[in-house]
């Protein structure tokens, strides 16, 4: 498996991250090693074998009562953001 | 008073042989004169702690105290505080103060704990060296040109320089067992559900599980029997009862069923480590447990399995950070794909953008199959090796790493070799077992560990058979020169 430099920056858009040009060779590489790495589960014989996606797999989705047990905090919340005004997120305009 | 273990710093508070704001500005003295040179701590608590303290010694005064009452603490930086700034490690939580405490954090200082502060990590838990973190590497106190191990590089370091007499620690692939390892000291996975993640950054929400490094087991033992047990506030939190794990510890060796992987024992593996893991075994002999040996056929699979399951949660679970409501924000952003994308590349590590890209690559359209659904099979495999296994034995051993401490910027170049310090961990979290690390003697005047791996939900035993192998050895009550 050998991811080309545009592999890298489609991989890099799906992911929201921007890398920069230069890096993008070293990126190619690491994940290419670890794509191959990986590639030995191949070996493994899995054609009788159910998916396992969580270690307890006995238990079920746990359900509570429907009633509220969350009071609003949202100004405490927006002291960690970047930008708000009068308690809404900001971010650059998306519709023109 | 730093040479005690937690279990008599606890029994002095109590006999009022000492206060806890004594021990506290003990600790806190500790941390001013070695943290420059360890970088073990990423933040200092100093007046909390203190105030805490003297909350402590009230409580003490009136009769009132628990078990914890006053005895010092350091969390692990993954761990929210409310108030406290929580950064994982990495430049996008730099800035980020927690609104609220995670579940461990609060019971232990509702137990009256003394939070001395907040340590050092690789980069959102994704590492083995320390060497990730944006606040830059841990020293190991064995040899400062080592590293300490991680991604709990920072409270492995603390507590082997004594800088605080026990740390909290999370362990997806070996977090918490191989820098215990590599830092002689004692740090226990429990079964995954077993202690509440609520609060704890997430970076692979099926492996992810928190524990405690101690310098003994019978600390360790005290120290989860407060962090575990059912958190309505965590999905995946198991109701079931905590045992008295202090009580447990006793429980007699006599006939406990030892198994000895042979796949633990091939290539890749230091013959002087593995020399260390027989002198064990002796002493349990004599303890009276039967060694038998044993096979995990698909243990080859753990770790390309690990690396397809932990990147694939963690390029979802990071996927929160948007730059929008919490963390790191580029300057000027153009729109918003560019807000997105250049204040994650700012943000990220090069470490936690391969884990992202890699598990976006093998969740994307068209790998889906070929990667992610055929790692969880093979993590079916590994599971149904270790499940046959304890249909014959009641514990497994082997070794906790391959080598001992590496040098720092040794294992950075290549991320495969980096990987591989976690072969013997990776599979427990993929089952979702408990582990536990222990010191198991010196190769190179360097610590290394014993790991004992058990059964769901059979924590007590692992701190037992940890405990009176304790008892008969002295490995554990080693400190680093410099730092008695």
């Amino acid at each position: 498996m050998s991811l080309t430099p545009d592999d890298v920056r489609t991989i890099a858009r799906l992911a929201r991250l921007a890398i920069s040009e230069q890096d993008i060779p070293r990126y190619a590489d690491n994940l290419s090693r670890i794509l191959d790495f990986v590639a030995q589960l191949d070996q493994a014989d899995t054609s009788h074998v159910a998916p396992m996606a969580h270690p307890l797999s006995s238990l079920t989705q746990r359900l509570r009562d429907d009633v509220v047990t969350e009071t609003s905090q949202r100004d405490l919340f927006q002291e960690n953001a970047p930008q708000v005004d009068a308690g809404l997120y900001l971010v650059p305009k998306v519709i023109e | 008073m730093h040479t005690k273990t937690l279990t008599q710093l606890a029994r002095d508070l109590k006999a009022r042989k000492l206060s806890s704001e004594e021990l506290t500005r003990a600790y806190l003295a500790r941390i001013e004169r070695f943290n420059p040179e360890l970088n073990a701590f990423i933040t200092v608590l100093q007046e909390q702690a203190l105030t805490t303290a003297r909350a402590a010694d009230a409580c003490i005064g009136k009769g009132d105290a628990g078990p914890l009452t006053g005895l010092p603490i350091a969390h692990k930086d993954i761990f929210c505080t409310r108030g406290v700034k929580t950064s994982c490690g990495s430049k996008m939580l730099d800035n980020f103060v927690a609104p609220y405490d995670a579940t461990i954090v609060e019971r232990l200082r509702q137990n009256g704990m003394v939070l001395l502060g907040k340590t050092n990590m690789d980069e959102f838990a994704m590492g083995s060296s320390n060497e990730t973190s944006f606040y830059g590497p841990v020293k190991n106190p064995w040899d400062p040109t080592r590293v300490p191990g991680g991604s709990s590089g920072g409270s492995a370091a603390a507590v082997a320089a004594r800088l605080a007499p026990a740390a909290t620690g999370t362990d997806t692939g070996g977090s918490i067992r191989q820098p215990a390892a590599l830092t002689g000291l004692t740090g226990i996975k429990p079964t995954y559900g077993r202690v509440s993640r609520y609060g704890m950054i997430a970076f692979a929400s099926s492996l992810d599980q928190a524990g405690v490094i101690t310098c003994t087991a019978e600390d360790a033992a005290l120290l989860l029997g407060a962090m575990a047990g059912f958190d309505p506030r965590d999905s995946t939190s198991v109701d079931r009862p905590v045992p008295d794990y202090t009580a447990e510890l006793e429980h007699p060796l006599k006939g406990l069923r030892i198994g000895l992987p042979k796949e633990f024992f091939d290539r890749g593996l230091d013959g002087r480590v593995g020399e260390a893991v027989y002198a064990a075994l002796t002493v349990y002999k004599k303890l009276g447990a039967e060694v038998r040996d044993i096979s995990l056929p698909n243990f080859w699979l753990s770790v390309p399995t690990y690396y397809v399951v932990a990147p694939a949660e963690c390029s979802s679970n990071l996927s929160r950070f948007d730059g929008v409501r919490f963390g790191h924000r580029c300057e000027n952003p153009v729109d918003l794909m560019d807000l997105y994308t250049r204040s994650r590349g700012e943000g990220f590590g090069a470490e936690v953008k391969r884990r992202i890209m890699t598990g976006t690559y093998v969740l994307s359209a068209g790998y889906y199959d070929a990667y992610y659904l055929k790692a969880q099979k093979t993590r079916t495999l590994i599971r149904q090796d270790f499940i046959a296994a304890f249909e014959n034995v009641d514990v497994i051993m082997g070794p906790a790493t391959p080598t001992p401490a590496f040098g720092l910027g040794e294992k950075t170049e290549d991320p495969i070799t980096m990987y591989l310090n976690d072969i013997y961990a990776n599979g427990v979290n993929l089952a979702g077992l408990p582990g536990i690390s222990i010191p198991m003697g010196f190769v190179d005047k360097l610590p290394v560990g014993l790991q004992i791996i058990g059964n769901y939900f059979d924590e007590a035993r692992l701190l037992s058979a940890a405990h009176q192998y304790q008892r008969e050895t002295d490995w554990h009550t080693r400190i680093p020169k410099g730092f008695e």
